[in-house]
This record gives C-alpha cells, sequence and structure tokens, in this order.
C-alpha cells in the first residue's frame, strides 16, 4: 500500500535512512550495530523534531499524504463488521461518500465518510473525494436510518471540496449541503464529527454537524482550501503557504479559537507510518467520546448541540 | 474606533449596486435608457426588458414593508478581526472602507414590520458590504432574527445576495452556516414559516445554508442561484457553460426554487402565501 511518496520537508529523515541501510549493506562481518543504533536514535530525533515543528502547509501537506488512511480504512480496522450501504434512493450511488453499519466496541452505530482513491483510477472512481449532491442525500438517508433505530451516528470528514461540476449544480448541491445541516441540527441520536484528513468547506461541513467535533493531530478544517484562498485573495496561485498561516486551519488553531472539542493525537510522523496505532488510538476516543455523550439526555443533547454552533462566531457589540 | 462614524451614504462610490447616479441610467441587458423616477417607480427594473437591477435592504424594505412600519435592529454589532487575517491588506482596513462606502452595519440588515398588516421578522442582504459575504454578523443576525420570529410566533422572511463565506473570517464564517441552519431547525420545530427570497447572486455558504432552506424559495428574474460560481465551474470542467445554467429559471426548472416572482409583485406574493400558512 505504501507508495514511497515523500513529503519535501521529511528528506532529511529519509537521507539518513537511507545511510543507514547504505551501512548495513556495505559492512559485511564487521560488527557497526552500536553506530547504527545511534544513527537510528539519530532518526527517530529528527522525525521527532520536524514533527513537533510543522508549519500550517506542511500539516496540509500530510493530511494529503497519499498513504493516509481514508475513511474506509478506519472503517474496517477502528470498526467491527462493516457493511457498506449504497444509494441515495433518488438518482446514484455517489462513490465520493462511503457510509454504512458498523460496531463501535460491539455497539452498533452508523457511519459516513467521504472517500478519495489511492491511485489514478481509484481517484477518478471516487472523484478525489468530491461528492456530487447524491453523496450528502445518500448521507441524509443514513441519518434517518439512524434516527430510526436509534444509533448514534459516527462521521469522518477527508474532502478538498464539494464537486463545483456542472451536473452536481444542476443537481442542487447547495440545497443537498443545506438540507444536511438542518437535519443534523435536529437528529435525537449522539453524532461525533472527526476531520481525518482535509475538511474543505461546505463539502466536509456537509456531513459535519454533531455534539463533538474533533481533529486528528494532521488534519486542516477551512472556509476554503489555501491555494484557493491564495487565488482569490491574493490572485495568485503561489501564496498558499501564506493562505494557510492566514486561515489558521490547523488543529491546534481550531481548539484555540473554541471551535473544536478535541484533538486527537497520531503517530510520529503522522497517521500513515502507524495506521494499526492510528486506528486503536482513534476507537478508544470515540468509545470514551460516545460514553459520554449516552450520559445527556436527548432532548438536551439536540439543545446542547445547537448551542455550540449558535455561540460560534466572533464580534463587538459597539455603543 | 473613528471608522464608525462615517458620514451619511455616499451611493456613487458603491458601483456594485448598479443604481443610477444622475437623472437617468442604462440596462446593461438591453441598452435602454431609463429616466430615473421612471425606474423608481418600475422599483428598479429595466422597463424594457425587466432586469432586476441589484439593490439593497433599504429599497427592499421600501417595496415590501407597509409604510413607515419597519423597525431596523441590532445595528450594533460590528465584524471584528478574531484571526487578524491579512492578505493584500488587512482585514479590518477592508471593512473600514465597506463601512465608508456603504450605508450598511454589515452585510445583513434584520428589523421587523407588518406587510399587509402582518408583522414579520426580516432580513436583508447587501451585496455592496464585502460582497455580501457571510461572517460572524451575519450569521448572528440571522440568528437574532430567526429567534424574534419564534419569541413573536411571527413568520421569517429574507432577501439573500452573497458571493459566499467571508474569507477573512476563515473557520468562523464556515461555521455561519451551521449555525443559521441550526436556528432554522428551531423556528422548524416551532411551526413558524420561513420564506427565502434569492436574488442576484445568491451562492457559496449562503446557497449551502439558509437561502435554500425556505418552506418557500422564490427566485428574482435570472438570478445567479448557485453553489460554485460559474468562473469556478468553467475552470473545473474546462467547458463551455451551459446558456442560462445557474440562472433562476433553470433553478426553477431544476426543482429548487417554487417560483420566480418580478419584484414588483413581491410584497404581494408574500402576503399570500404567508395568508394561507399561517
Amino acid at each position: 500500500m505504501a507508495s514511497n511518496f515523500t513529503l519535501e520537508f521529511e528528506k532529511p529523515v529519509l537521507e539518513l535512512e537511507k545511510k543507514i541501510e547504505e551501512m548495513r549493506s556495505l559492512a559485511g562481518t564487521l560488527d557497526i550495530e552500536p553506530q547504527i543504533a545511534e544513527l537510528q536514535l539519530k532518526v527517530e530525533e529528527l522525525r521527532a523534531d520536524i514533527y513537533n515543528n510543522l508549519t500550517r502547509w506542511q500539516r496540509v501537506q500530510i493530511a494529503r499524504h497519499p498513504d493516509r488512511p481514508y475513511s474506509s480504512d478506519y472503517f474496517n480496522s477502528t470498526f467491527g463488521n462493516f457493511i457498506e450501504l449504497h444509494g441515495d434512493r433518488s438518482f446514484r450511488d455517489d462513490p465520493a461518500i462511503v457510509c454504512g453499519l458498523a460496531d463501535l466496541n460491539g455497539e452498533s452505530v452508523i457511519v459516513v465518510g467521504h472517500q478519495k482513491g489511492r491511485d489514478t483510477k481509484s481517484n477518478v472512481y471516487r472523484n478525489f473525494g468530491m461528492p456530487n449532491p447524491e453523496g450528502y442525500r445518500k448521507a441524509s438517508r443514513m441519518f434517518d436510518l439512524a434516527e430510526k433505530f436509534d444509533k448514534p451516528i459516527i462521521c469522518l470528514l477527508d474532502t478538498p471540496g464539494a464537486f463545483p461540476g456542472i451536473e452536481a449544480e444542476d443537481r442542487g448541491q447547495a440545497q443537498a449541503i443545506a438540507a444536511n445541516l438542518l437535519k443534523m441540527s435536529r437528529l435525537p441520536v449522539p453524532i461525533i464529527v472527526i476531520v481525518i484528513g482535509e475538511g474543505a468547506s461546505g463539502g466536509a461541513l456537509g456531513i459535519g454537524i454533531g455534539d463533538r467535533i474533533l481533529m486528528l493531530e494532521n488534519s486542516w478544517y477551512s472556509v476554503i482550501a489555501p491555494e484557493s484562498c491564495s487565488s482569490i485573495l491574493w490572485r495568485s496561485w503561489d501564496y498558499k503557504e501564506q493562505a494557510a498561516e492566514s486561515l489558521q486551519l490547523t488543529a491546534e488553531d481550531l481548539k484555540a479559537n473554541g471551535i473544536i472539542d478535541r484533538i486527537i493525537p497520531e503517530p510520529i510522523g503522522g497517521a500513515h507510518r502507524n495506521t494499526d496505532l492510528m486506528s486503536e488510538i482513534l476507537k478508544s476516543v470515540l468509545i470514551e467520546e460516545l460514553q459520554e455523550l449516552k450520559k445527556i439526555p436527548i432532548k438536551e443533547l439536540v439543545r446542547l448541540r445547537r448551542e455550540k454552533f449558535a455561540a460560534m462566531g466572533v464580534w463587538e457589540t459597539i455603543s | 474606533m473613528a471608522w464608525f462614524l462615517r458620514s451619511k451614504k455616499n451611493i456613487e462610490d458603491s458601483q456594485q449596486r448598479e443604481m443610477p447616479d444622475g437623472l437617468f441610467t442604462k440596462c446593461p441587458t438591453c441598452d435602454e435608457v431609463i429616466y430615473k423616477r421612471q425606474f423608481e417607480e418600475q422599483l428598479f427594473t429595466c422597463i424594457k426588458c425587466n432586469h432586476h437591477f441589484r439593490i439593497g435592504s433599504e429599497e427592499y424594505i421600501g417595496i415590501i414593508f407597509d409604510e413607515n412600519s419597519f423597525t431596523e435592529t441590532d445595528t450594533n454589532i460590528r465584524s471584528s478581526d478574531p484571526l487578524n487575517f491579512v492578505d493584500t491588506k488587512p482585514y479590518t482596513e477592508r471593512l473600514a472602507d465597506a463601512y465608508r462606502r456603504t450605508d450598511s452595519a454589515d452585510a445583513l440588515t434584520i428589523g421587523y414590520g407588518t406587510i399587509e398588516g402582518r408583522e414579520i421578522s426580516f432580513g436583508c442582504m447587501n451585496f455592496d458590504f464585502v460582497g455580501g459575504s457571510m461572517g460572524s454578523v451575519v450569521g448572528e443576525k440571522f440568528y437574532r432574527a430567526a429567534k424574534r420570529a419564534i419569541s413573536r410566533k411571527t413568520p421569517l422572511v429574507i432577501i439573500s445576495t452573497s458571493g459566499g463565506a467571508r474569507m477573512q473570517e476563515a473557520i468562523f464564517s464556515l461555521m455561519q452556516m451551521a449555525k443559521t441552519s441550526a436556528v432554522l431547525s428551531e423556528l422548524a420545530e416551532a411551526k413558524l414559516p420561513y420564506i427565502s427570497i434569492m436574488t442576484d447572486p445568491t451562492t457559496g455558504g449562503v446557497s449551502a445554508s439558509f437561502a435554500m432552506l425556505g418552506d418557500v424559495n422564490i427566485g428574482e428574474p435570472k438570478a445567479l442561484i448557485a453553489f460554485a460560481g460559474p468562473r469556478v465551474v468553467e475552470q473545473t470542467i474546462r467547458k463551455k457553460l451551459p446558456e442560462g445554467f445557474q440562472r433562476a429559471e433553470s433553478v426553477l426548472k431544476n426543482g429548487f426554487l417554487d417560483m420566480i416572482v418580478h419584484r414588483k409583485d413581491l410584497r404581494a406574493t408574500i402576503s399570500h402565501v404567508l395568508m394561507l400558512l399561517t
């Protein structure tokens, strides 16, 4: 599965690792284990150093890493007994959103998530994780199921945005997203939302209203992708790093600004470096959060959910 | 905070509003010359081709409310700059500029009044204020207008025009989509009617939240109503867009509007619908 894809800022680590390999192959019968152990330590230190000092743009790059776990990976690891359900019962099945039934530590839940592909072919099939209206309507169908059978909902966000195509517009992209925002605001079941990769704009929010909003450490969530922001506000594609800084789109930023409830730590080097560990971390967080939510009477939970979003925003009152 | 103390309105400066600055104006669609008095009588539409000029909340209030019945509320909240956002110029400068150029307290004006004697809670967006973009102030004012409808048990009527989210408020602006939709779910539970009127243009975060959520959705003739604007769509698919794409007439055909209403029939139509829904 690993694509050997290396991010620019990870190259120093890669070079050290290569050096270790070379030493191993040249050593023959010589005992160089102590030197190698020392270098290995250096690799770990370097990686930790890089990952403890990431810029916002670097985090955006990690969030887009092609080896990063996607929704269906979590559905088949963090969750058990996943069975996918297809179609919006109205137009077609949208492969850019995957959803179905699963269990979380033995309790059945409804899962919904954006889905990207790993290679060109699967990305074309998944439309690069950019849903059409029928994707949001499939999700809406899942929300109805959750209400009917009184099951909690877990949504995983990972999209570069809702698809801006002719057909998507004609089939009501705006209405499909808006309808989900309204429905999720009143659903009488617990909803947990986790940004696992890219949380771009309305396309992400379209399955993103919940009682707990969490983000993986190296994910981003914003009103617009940094490149598009650069193109609109700077009228050039060259200011993406600066746009990422201005937008303050990391998990840390959103936690500091009171938008999200919790940051879920990733293994050093990102979720893709140790997908088993990542899946376990997510599982324990979800179990804990769901336990907490289930203590709250459902009417109260819906009221708190609305209050949570009503409180979002910063303005000043003048006299 | 001296920039709040702007002088009275200076309509000549606000070109986005398409308003005439002299005795006559020219229709941008058919080139018809329209005299100012005639233009006002026509509610800022072209006498020949029905082109609906972009107008602001002040004009809409004059068009739909019973005379002198409207009271504007919540004029005292202002956008702040929570993220110290700077692109080619600081957000605070853009705001100061918008306050100077327009007579609006932000991209949404709210208040209440009567239409043929029936009280409604009301909001109207202003395109000339930072492109009618939705930031925290728009979200909060929308929220207050909806809450007023609930507490006074009146219908809610909103006129939208927006380029989308206010990028300079980043994640806060995105969350206004959630905030406005969430309060509409409360309005729905209270079984109060919500009429959404979409004018040119209604796009992005506004169309993908409260604007599309009306019990009755009304469009103005030829208004651009979209999620992604036509330029973005064209850049993405690299094809020429079909004639009339994303215009109210095709949005109606596609099933996302209940009707298209000429501005001169707007007041009567709102009144008609509310009479039957309340």
